[in-house]
């Protein structure tokens, strides 16, 4: 149980920016070395990862501490992976607050932020590129950005109304084909 | 502090529950939620949160509900953030994992993340903007009544997105980094 604790301790310690940089060495490590899982299983629960909400880091964490020792298993691998953050990120706020307020600090935050925000853009950008373009998807992705942007209804239910007008779309679409069978 | 406590971890709860799609599609969800509780007492700051979140180890999501609990209630308060981002996925995967492997291929679960998939890049764009109104052209609401043009400002953000057109493929840490050093050249030096 220490083994699968500490490789994935060494996985959230391994990764900067987030889980599709985490996916490479989870494949090492749960599939190649240790054998915890199959190679279909991977592929599976990236799939699983990407289709339910969540981190991709925690899910897959879960996951395959689950296929390793059950739920035991996921609880070691998931705090695990959440260790290192936390530690870090504790240790840095307390560096930080001695440095707030130096000049150079302010003057590099200044540009930072503009980074960041580049950085969002880029993101936003190449995620739209992978979504498969229909009359639907443009209308859901101005509704997105228009209710967001002005701030009109909670994000939550942004995501939720886009789910369920996908949803209906979805079954009204299978049904029309089934139809068409049947004739 | 009680009622802090648990408003940390049910929000960053909520947070866990609703993101489809990696850390960025958190961005969105985090901004609102944190502005509307006064976690940060500006966009500034909590722009600086997700600078530091996306170059230190670990992952986004973590990093980011810990900052937040911590700079609120400290440890504990970084812990019932944390927790909170991390149970949804960690019961939702249990559930999966023990039930239904096939759930990934289920004819509704693909409908509902057909929608949700255009969806996601309109809200984080949405962010993008305003991060790009506050950051750039400092401006902290809708009202566009502080626009201010600043030649330095558009510099870098000019440089910085013609960097992540030319490398496509680079690192947050790297860009965190170039342009924090040209904010320290163009702002502080020159």
């Amino acid at each position: 149980m220490f083994k699968i604790f500490f490789t994935f301790f060494k996985i959230g310690l391994f990764t900067f920016g987030g889980g599709y940089s985490m996916i490479p060495l989870i494949h090492f490590y749960a599939v190649d070395k240790f054998k915890w899982i199959s190679e279909t299983e991977f592929i599976d629960i990236i799939a699983i990862a990407e289709s339910t909400p969540g981190p991709i880091a925690i899910n897959s964490a879960t996951y395959v501490g689950y296929k390793y020792n059950g739920v035991k298993g996921s609880a070691f691998a998931t705090l695990g992976v959440a260790l290192p953050s936390i530690i870090i990120i504790i240790l840095i706020s307390a560096f930080l607050m001695q440095f707030k307020d130096n000049t150079y600090v302010e003057y590099a935050f200044l540009g930072i932020r503009i980074g960041v925000s580049v950085l969002i853009l880029n993101a936003s950008l190449r995620i739209y590129k992978k979504v498969k373009k229909s009359y639907l998807a443009y209308i859901l992705f101005a509704f997105g950005f228009a209710l967001a942007f002005f701030d009109l209804i909670p994000i939550v239910f942004v995501i939720l109304i886009g789910g369920i007008v996908g949803l209906v779309a979805n079954v009204f679409f299978h049904h029309k084909k089934e139809v068409k069978e049947d004739v | 502090m009680f009622s802090l406590l648990f408003k940390l971890f049910y929000t960053f709860f909520k947070i866990g529950v609703f993101t489809f799609g990696g850390g960025y599609a958190m961005i969105p969800l985090i901004t609102q939620e944190v502005m509307n509780n006064n976690w940060v007492d500006s966009t500034d700051v909590l722009i600086d949160f997700i600078a530091i979140a996306e170059s230190t180890p670990g992952t986004f999501a973590i990093n980011i509900a810990t900052f937040i609990g911590f700079e609120q209630l400290g440890i504990i308060g970084a812990i019932a953030a944390t927790l909170g981002v991390i149970l949804p996925s960690f019961i939702i995967i249990l559930i999966i994992a023990s039930l239904f492997t096939k759930f990934a291929t289920n004819k509704y679960v693909q409908g509902f993340l057909n929608g949700i998939r255009p969806v996601v890049p309109g809200i984080i764009l949405s962010v993008a903007m305003i991060f790009i109104l506050r950051s750039v052209f400092s401006v902290e609401d809708l009202q566009f009544k502080d626009f201010t043009f600043e030649i330095g400002a558009f510099a870098i953000f000019v440089l910085t997105f013609i960097m992540t057109k030319i490398w496509k493929r680079i690192h947050p840490i790297y860009l965190v980094l170039v342009s924090g050093v040209l904010g320290i050249v163009i702002f502080g030096l020159l």
